[in-house]
């Protein structure tokens, strides 16, 4: 730790320089962010701010901009009591679902695949070549391998005997249920790499110790590797909430929300609003809630992450 | 006890390529279906190696037939080396300027860049489109091309790269006498080019795969990417599945290639953005 007296020197050289260069360092410091500066103004901030003051107006973009009338808090509280809108977000949280589901999973797979198994490379590929894969190529294959009547599923099931095997996508009560199936699947890579490199940094000695106390394998994953990836699980859980409440694509490719409504989203509802039916000012009080819950996960996270997390 | 290593191991590595089939069948299903006559694609059992095969028919047709996928192909590899790119260098050029210099306000305006991160990005779908009517950047790629290239994550991410870089080796080339933004070019870059490329490559495969994008602010047959392309031919040539099936082998193939390529870089970024959270 002993500083030589030239370190110190230099030390003290640099930091001169750098006062010197400080006024430079202005000018070329917003040259430096300008650019992506600009841009998140224009493609983000500004657009952010229009959207809070179109929730609060009747207007379609179409109508032209003398058209508009403010309603105040109309749209927000039209919005809970829309049937549709209101299915719309029971099943986002359902899908809520999805990320627990997922997280078990791969955290098994992450722990048998960094400790017990040959070719530990060729199974993180294995794993993670779905979410490589476009959501609409991927929904477009189960979709055929759901396929109610022909589809390779229902053929297995009924050559097992299952006598009327449930049509999938096409059922109200099983559509929910495949599309998450489809999420969990698509969404296991992410946390499994994510997950395995929080193993790896799991200190061995910890196993060692354990060891020579006689632990078992149940023990020593509920002692150590539980706990030590505590704060890995929480990333992962908070993310995934964020992001099914983000899920999109997959809706829309897969089922349009079909059977009635029984698979529809927020965003996806947003996007019929204010694409298909051209209610701008409705599907904005929309947007703004979501922003809403995604800010509401975020604080959870913000305030969560002291409390539940074991380092 | 080595031997019952070897066999636990061999155990498990067996268990796990069974965990592994759930993953890997729909890809070898879709595969082989892409080969087939139309006819045979829902034979049960299933086919898995054809016993007509169909290739060159059905990949024409999905090439150069109705919808070309040609046209499509063209499309996305020029959206997604262009937001690349863009996306490359303001990003590097704000993570530097937020991490490497000193000026007024630094702090405040990291801040307002952290916050656009926390906005969905379809909560502001509306207002885009709107602007972009207005700036008749609607139905253009290069609309396209800019929504992509400004995003946070690149600016966050590139980031903390940029913080690890030894101050003295910066300062040092200032005493120098080097500018800036030739210490960007000339040695900040350089060292963070692992980063860069890490990146670049989830850039580019994020573009590629984009969907709501492409569907919202592009209207032209013409200007479709592949994404956008699959749905419509999906949705238009009915029950051609061997077709349909033809066409997703070619829009997840490029992608798999890259990610084979650069498994390292992608699997490394992915966990090391998941473990800094």
């Amino acid at each position: 730790m002993n500083k030589t007296l030239a370190e110190t020197g230099k030390q003290a050289q640099a930091a001169a320089v750098r006062r010197k260069r400080r006024r430079g360092d202005n000018l070329s410091g917003y040259l430096f962010i300008g650019p992506m500066l600009l841009g998140l103004t224009v493609l983000t901030i500004i657009p952010t701010i229009i959207s809070l003051i179109l929730s609060f107006t009747d207007w379609s973009f179409i109508a032209g901009l003398d058209k508009i009338k403010f309603t105040g808090i109309k749209n927000y509280s039209l919005l809970f009591h829309d049937r549709v809108f209101l299915i719309s977000l029971k099943n986002n949280l359902v899908l809520l679902l999805v990320v627990p589901i997922q997280l078990i999973i791969s955290l098994v797979l992450a722990v048998v695949i960094d400790k017990l198994v040959y070719f530990k490379s060729f199974f993180k590929v294995i794993f993670f070549m779905p979410y490589i894969s476009s959501i609409v190529a991927v929904a477009i294959v189960f979709q055929l391998l759901f396929h109610p009547s022909y589809g390779p599923v229902n053929q297995f099931l009924k050559a097992l005997g299952v006598k009327n095997p449930p049509i999938w996508l096409a059922d109200v009560h099983y559509a929910l249920p495949s599309v998450m199936i489809i999420m969990v699947w698509v969404g296991i890579g992410f946390s499994l790499i994510v997950y395995m490199a929080a193993l790896q940094s799991i200190p061995k000695d910890l196993y060692e110790s354990a060891d020579i106390d006689g632990a078992g394998t149940w023990t020593r994953f509920t002692k150590i590797t539980f706990p030590l990836v505590s704060p890995t699980t929480f990333f992962l859980l908070v993310t995934g909430f964020i992001s099914t409440f983000k899920s999109f694509d997959i809706i829309k490719v897969l089922t349009e929300g079909r059977p009635a409504y029984s698979t529809s989203v927020i965003t996806y509802y947003l996007y019929t609003t204010a694409f298909e039916n051209l209610k701008t000012g409705y599907a904005s009080s929309m947007a703004w809630l979501l922003f809403g819950f995604v800010m509401l996960i975020t604080l959870f996270q913000l305030y969560g992450q002291k409390k539940w997390v074991n380092y | 006890m080595r031997k019952q290593n070897i066999i636990g191991r061999t155990m498990a590595t067996i268990l796990m390529l069974m965990a592994g089939m759930a993953f890997v069948t729909p890809f070898l299903w879709m595969i082989s279906a892409s080969f087939k006559p139309e006819i045979d694609v829902f034979k049960y059992p299933i086919e898995w190696i054809p016993k007509h095969w169909n290739i060159v028919d059905n990949y024409r047709e999905v090439w150069v037939g109705e919808h070309p996928f040609y046209v499509y192909y063209w499309n996305t590899v020029k959206v997604s080396v262009l937001t690349t790119l863009i996306s490359l260098l303001f990003s590097s050029m704000a993570a530097f300027g937020f991490s490497n210099l000193e000026f007024k306000g630094r702090n405040a305006l990291f801040v307002v860049v952290l916050m656009t991160f926390m906005i969905p990005s379809y909560s502001i779908i509306v207002p885009q489109f709107m602007i972009f009517k207005w700036l008749h950047l609607f139905d253009s790629h290069l609309g396209l091309i800019l929504i992509g290239s400004f995003s946070a994550l690149g600016t966050f991410m590139l980031r903390q790269f940029f913080l690890g870089l030894h101050k003295d080796y910066l300062d040092a080339a200032k005493m120098d006498g080097a500018g800036n933004a030739r210490i960007f070019v000339r040695i900040a870059v350089p060292l963070v080019r692992p980063a860069l490329a890490t990146y670049a490559i989830l850039r580019f495969i994020w573009t590629w795969n984009d969907y709501a994008n492409p569907l919202i602010f592009l209207r032209s047959d013409s200007l479709a990417t592949i994404q956008i392309g699959i749905q419509k031919f999906a949705s238009e040539s009915g029950a051609y599945y061997s077709l349909i099936m033809a066409g997703t082998v070619s829009a997840i193939l490029p992608l798999i290639v890259i990610f084979v390529l650069g498994q390292k870089q992608v699997i490394e970024g992915i966990a090391l953005g998941g473990v800094k959270g």
